[in-house]
């Protein structure tokens, strides 16, 4: 290793300790940053000679990398990973300055970002999650990262793991060398109703969906089959094993199908890599009980119409409690338009709260949807509120706490 | 009116749907039935004809499907028609350049509008309009519009075209306004959905559609704290300041 990336990478370790005991966040930017601007090229150096596996996808790439990494760490290996979220360059030189030379790592990529992570750390596998509408106000339009992505993996030598029922991931992916589709599921499909390869329609059917250019969906290799609130991964011999995980929801299943097939790309046999991400109980915090003020809170992140359509699923079947958090920061997107993509109307008849920055937002959003609601400011208040109004009803059922990406972070900061 | 239901049309959702402006058509026919009317609310998507309305809205989307619904809906006729014979119409962003004579594709070449406005949309030159933006409307009784534009397009109004309004913050057309408004048509950069932070616009674009200018005010306590936030929140930064100076 270069002396100047050895330079970088100890003061990328400094600084991150210094931000993380200032409080200053969850500390990986600002060393990241320091550590790029003290050793530039130094990512291809970190990264030259490891594993690296690299996720990415518009919802489920922090989890995924979790259950990922919790694959490959069977055996007592370690494993290196982007644990918090800093999923830009700066966030991988911080956590590729981590760990001896040969340790493995699993990267979190932001999607506009991946191309040139593709590039500079050359990944042994790359796994692609799900393309759909998110922060339209700083990121391009969907279609347009598909095409990115396309002209990146054609060149690469990483064999792609792809979720094979997400036309535009289909798009991104198809022209890699090392291709291997999974039937991961894509419950959205409100961005992928015009064919990304010739602009004509595509015409989805209950499994499969087709393009009259030809374009159409890859055989997978394996499927998540779900029947009544269970998952099983069918491959394509026929083989079926259950998956089953600590975490709840039915897209997290088929997140841990699509790193269980990363997994099997590199050496990891699929019931081994099923039996480690079992285990994981949370990640960064999501589907983790607190207490808010002595009220018992299940929170959630939902940053965007896709991912708010798969809580949905996890949330709308019950009668407890909900507080819905909206925040337009700049990690949040600045245009909360959005949330009039989300269908609501699943929560009419249960207590519910709205709050957060944008809570005015989301109150004429859910007066709309027929959805008798309160308003309060602060998400904690919101929180005991919305306990409150549960307790009437119900035998003190958690209050499901669904928040975007800032609005999320707070509430994990005040409950305990 | 022909028909015994008032119908509102959102034109190809699954091409125009891409910045939330769906809400608009569940605004409207939301405080359409809430003053007794009959509604009927019809998501139109572009692989089936579109029904004649009396009140449609078109929403943003990305270039490539933008360019599929101009052709379709020139091809087709439908909306044309129409608004020739007194239909009401709120298109948004992508909608709104599509009314238009032409607007620029992804790869900056001009592609045909229906020429309803006359109105050339042309790719910017400087970044893209991305933000809060406030509008003083030039529709009696609408007031100050408040909305999220978020586009790369600047809009060349002709003669016949009179703008929406004048900006008090924000990008718009390019010109200092946004928009353009024609008889019982209405384009807008608006985001946010527009008539979800402008219930005053929503109740117009029903008055045009119904034939009525008597409904009856509705309890618009959520909408006008919406309003007053977001109004706030653009006119009292230093940004818009700037702007108004300039
Ligand atoms: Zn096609």
């Amino acid at each position: 290793m270069r002396l100047r990336t050895r330079l970088g990478a100890g003061v990328a370790g400094a600084l991150n300790g210094v931000s993380r005991r200032l409080g200053l966040g969850r500390g990986t930017v600002l060393g990241g940053r320091a550590g790029m601007a003290i050793a530039p090229g130094a990512l291809a150096e970190l990264a030259a000679g490891r594993l690296v596996a690299l996720v990415s996808g518009t919802n489920g790439k922090t989890t995924t990398t979790a259950l990922l990494a919790a694959a490959l760490e069977v055996g007592g290996r370690r494993v290196v990973t982007n644990s918090t979220g800093s999923n830009m360059p700066a966030g991988h030189f911080a956590a590729l300055a981590q760990g001896a030379g040969g340790t493995p790592v699993v990267l979190e990529v932001d999607e506009g970002y991946l191309p040139g992570s593709v590039e500079t750390l050359e990944p042994k596998v790359v796994v692609l999650l799900n393309l759909s509408r998110d922060q339209l106000d700083r990121s391009n339009e969907v279609r347009m990262v598909a095409g990115r992505w396309r002209r990146a993996l054609a060149g690469s030598r990483a064999t792609v793991v792809a979720n094979a029922d997400d036309p535009l991931v289909v798009y991104g992916a198809e022209l890699a060398g090392s291709l291997l589709w999974v039937a991961g599921g894509a419950r959205w499909r409100a961005d992928a109703a015009g064919c990304p390869a010739c602009g004509g329609r595509i015409e989805y059917s209950v499994d499969s969906w087709s393009c009259r250019c030809g374009f159409t969906r890859p055989r997978p290799e394996v499927s998540a089959v779900e029947e009544a609130g269970t998952t099983t991964a069918v491959f394509a011999d026929g083989r079926r094993l259950p998956v089953t995980l600590a975490i709840p929801g039915a897209f997290n299943r088929r997140n841990a199908l699509m790193a269980m097939a990363a997994a099997g790309a590199l050496g990891v046999p699929a019931e081994v890599a099923l039996a480690a991400m079992g285990r994981i109980e949370g990640v960064a915090g999501r589907f983790s009980l607190r207490r808010v003020q002595g009220v018992l809170t299940r929170v959630l992140l939902a940053k965007n119409p896709a991912g708010w359509e798969e809580l949905l699923d996890v949330v709308a079947p019950g009668t407890g409690p909900v507080v819905v958090a909206i925040n337009a920061r700049i990690a949040d997107g600045r245009d909360p338009s959005w949330l009039w993509d989300v269908p609501f109307e699943r929560l009419a008849g249960r207590p519910v709260v709205a709050t957060g920055e944008r809570s005015a937002d989301v109150s004429v959003r859910l007066h709309y949807a027929g959805v008798e609601h309160q308003r309060v400011g602060d998400p904690a208040q919101a929180v005991v509120l919305a306990g409150r109004l549960g307790a009437a009803g119900a035998d003190g059922e958690a209050v499901e706490f669904i928040g975007n990406y800032t609005a999320f972070h707070d509430l994990l900061r005040v409950g305990a | 009116m022909a028909r015994s239901a008032l119908r509102i049309v959102v034109v190809y959702p699954d091409l125009l749907g891409t910045y939330g402006d769906g809400g608009n058509g569940v605004i409207l026919a939301s405080r359409a039935r809430r003053r007794g009317f009959e509604v009927d609310l019809v998501e139109a998507a572009s692989d089936r004809p579109l029904p004649r309305a009396d009140l449609y809205t078109l929403g943003g989307g990305e270039d490539a499907p933008q360019v599929q619904a101009a052709e379709r809906l020139g091809a087709e006729g439908v909306l044309a028609a129409a608004v020739a014979e007194g239909a009401a119409v709120l298109a948004v962003c992508a909608g709104y350049q599509i009314l238009g004579k032409s607007f620029p594709t992804a790869e900056g070449t001009a592609s045909p509008g229906l020429g309803l406005f006359e109105v050339a949309t042309e790719k910017g030159t400087g970044a893209r309009a991305v933000g809060e933006i406030v509008v003083e409307a030039a529709v009696p009784t609408v007031g100050l519009l408040t909305g999220f534009e978020n586009h790369g397009g600047v809009s060349v109004r002709g003669p016949s075209a009179g703008a929406l309004g004048t900006l008090r913050r924000g990008s718009g057309n390019g010109d200092g306004t946004d928009g353009v408004w024609s008889g019982r048509l209405v384009g807008t950069y608006l985001h946010g959905p527009v008539l979800a932070r402008n219930p005053a616009l929503a109740d117009v674009l029903l008055s045009w559609a119904t034939g009525r200018d008597d409904l009856a005010p509705l309890d618009d306590r959520r909408e006008e704290a919406l309003r007053a936030e977001r109004l706030e929140a653009a006119l009292s930064s230093p940004l818009s300041m700037l702007r108004r100076r300039r």
